[in-house]
């Protein structure tokens, strides 16, 4: 067990257990007392948790750089080091998302499109008709758990769908980002291992696709030109890990935690049902007050920040989260009001790293959120005290029972 | 008055053609620029002025006529 931080200005614990549950006071204390906290933990970051400050600090590229977006256990590759080498060591990065420009430029207009709202459009029958199945599934029970039997279900099929890989294998790809991003954090091995599981498996799906193309996000990758030049496969290798890591723990995380809010406000509840023209403005709501992902920026060069002097390697933990609960931007930023006017939260980020599948994840929390409005009207926790949560870089419920009559 | 959009400034959220279909277009990329010449009428405004509070990246405003 970790010592219990004292003072979480100065030795901020993000994998404390209260915090995980409850960390919206801590984000109150720092952004008043200490708007950039910083610690020794977990190999020592500094993180900021006023708006401002996140706002800033993401645009500016050339001081935060993106290389590690972790705070644990991955590494770029070696410059010049060869696929094949990478792929041995199942160390490629996961572009753009860990990319600075100039590659960062190109990276991302690659991806972009498949994403983009209409693209993401083709995906929602089948999204909707997995959500309908899924309750199909439990709602004779008269109660579920809304994450491992829901939310947690959504994302690794529609993004298997995407990328033409077999749903079957869902459940084995939550196994495998579950022990990436969610335990791997604190336990490098098992992180390293589930990276390379990804990464072997992955490689081989691309080894398929460049054999025998079809209509799918890996065939699409491949095809695609930088330059003249075809995109090269280490490259693909390393989108197609990020498409698959982050399309997963932060979307389930992101719908589980818009259910557990639904699940003891009735009301909302029935302002959804009662309107179902304010779930647009709703999902951004749930998403500002909920927002599950804190990224990380790896400082560049040494840069005076806030008054703190931040060195060249130091860790940066982007507490979007926090920002969007900021008094200076949002009014009464603990309430979820579902039709909030103003509403300019960076739970996607903010700059040139805003998230790529940032369109996706709204249509799944919107159709997840629908369905289970439509089929259970009326669901609430079975006991409040009971939900378990993961928190670190990505924070969500991991286990709450549902129960309705 | 107008409603414009930076495109230097605009990062692809979709925040404002989400809230206004009519009012802004995006491209592939998720880039938004007005529909149209962003002429704003007094029904309009109100909606536009959303936009602007919206926009994570403060890419939106909206202008005077004679503003360059």
């Amino acid at each position: 067990m970790a010592e219990p931080v004292q003072d979480w200005t100065t030795d901020y614990d993000i994998f404390d257990r209260a915090y995980i549950k409850n960390p919206f006071p801590v984000w109150d204390e720092l952004r008043s007392k200490c708007p950039v906290a910083h610690t020794e933990r977990w190999g020592g970051s500094w993180m900021p948790t006023r708006y401002e400050d996140l706002f800033d600090i993401a645009r500016d590229v050339k001081h935060f750089s993106s290389r590690n977006v972790l705070v644990a256990h991955t590494q770029p590759p070696p410059e010049g080091s060869e696929l094949q080498e990478n792929v041995q060591h199942y160390n490629v990065g996961a572009p753009p998302i860990t990319s600075d420009p100039p590659v960062h430029t190109w990276a991302r207009r690659l991806i972009l499109p498949p994403f983009s709202v209409k693209s993401v459009a083709r995906w929602e029958p089948e999204t909707r008709e997995l959500c309908e199945h899924l309750i199909d599934g439990f709602i004779a029970n008269g109660r579920a758990d809304g994450a491992a039997d829901y939310a947690q279900q959504i994302p690794p099929r529609v993004i298997a769908s995407m990328l033409g890989i077999p749903k079957d294998n869902a459940e084995t790809f939550t196994t495998w980002v579950r022990g990436f991003l969610e335990f791997g954090a604190t336990n490098p091995e098992l992180g390293r291992e589930s990276m390379r599981s990804i990464f072997e498996y992955l490689h081989e799906r691309i080894q398929e696709r460049i054999a025998t193309p079809g209509d799918d996000l890996i065939s699409y990758l491949l095809a695609q030109q930088v330059d003249g030049q075809p995109v090269p496969e280490g490259h693909v290798l390393g989108t197609c890990f990020l498409i698959l890591v982050a399309g997963i723990d932060t979307t389930w995380s992101s719908i589980g935690s818009a259910l557990w809010h639904l699940a003891q406000h009735p009301e909302d509840r029935a302002k959804l049902i009662n309107n179902p023209g304010l779930m647009v403005n709703a999902v951004e709501e749930l998403l500002r007050a909920y927002s599950p992902v804190t990224m990380a920026r790896e400082v560049a060069s040494d840069v005076e920040y806030a008054g703190c002097p931040m060195h060249e390697g130091d860790k940066v933990l982007m507490n979007f989260p926090a920002a969007n609960r900021d008094p200076a931007v949002f009014e009464h930023p603990d309430q979820v009001i579902l039709d909030r006017e103003k509403n300019p939260h960076i739970a996607f980020g903010v700059g040139i790293h805003r998230c790529a599948g940032s369109n996706l994840a709204r249509m799944e929390m919107r159709v997840a959120i629908e369905t289970m409005l439509r089929r259970i009207p009326d669901f609430r926790l079975e006991d409040p005290d009971a939900v378990t949560w993961a928190g670190g870089q990505v924070r969500g419920p991991r286990s709450m029972m549902l129960v309705w009559p | 008055m107008k409603v414009k959009v930076d495109s230097t400034l605009c990062q692809g959220h979709n925040r404002c053609y989400a809230l206004a279909p009519g009012m802004f277009q995006v491209d592939e990329y998720g880039y938004a620029t007005p529909r149209g010449d962003g002429e704003l009428t007094a029904e309009t405004l109100p909606l536009a002025r959303k936009a602007v509070e919206n926009c994570p990246e403060r890419a939106i405003s909206i202008v005077e006529d004679d503003a360059p």
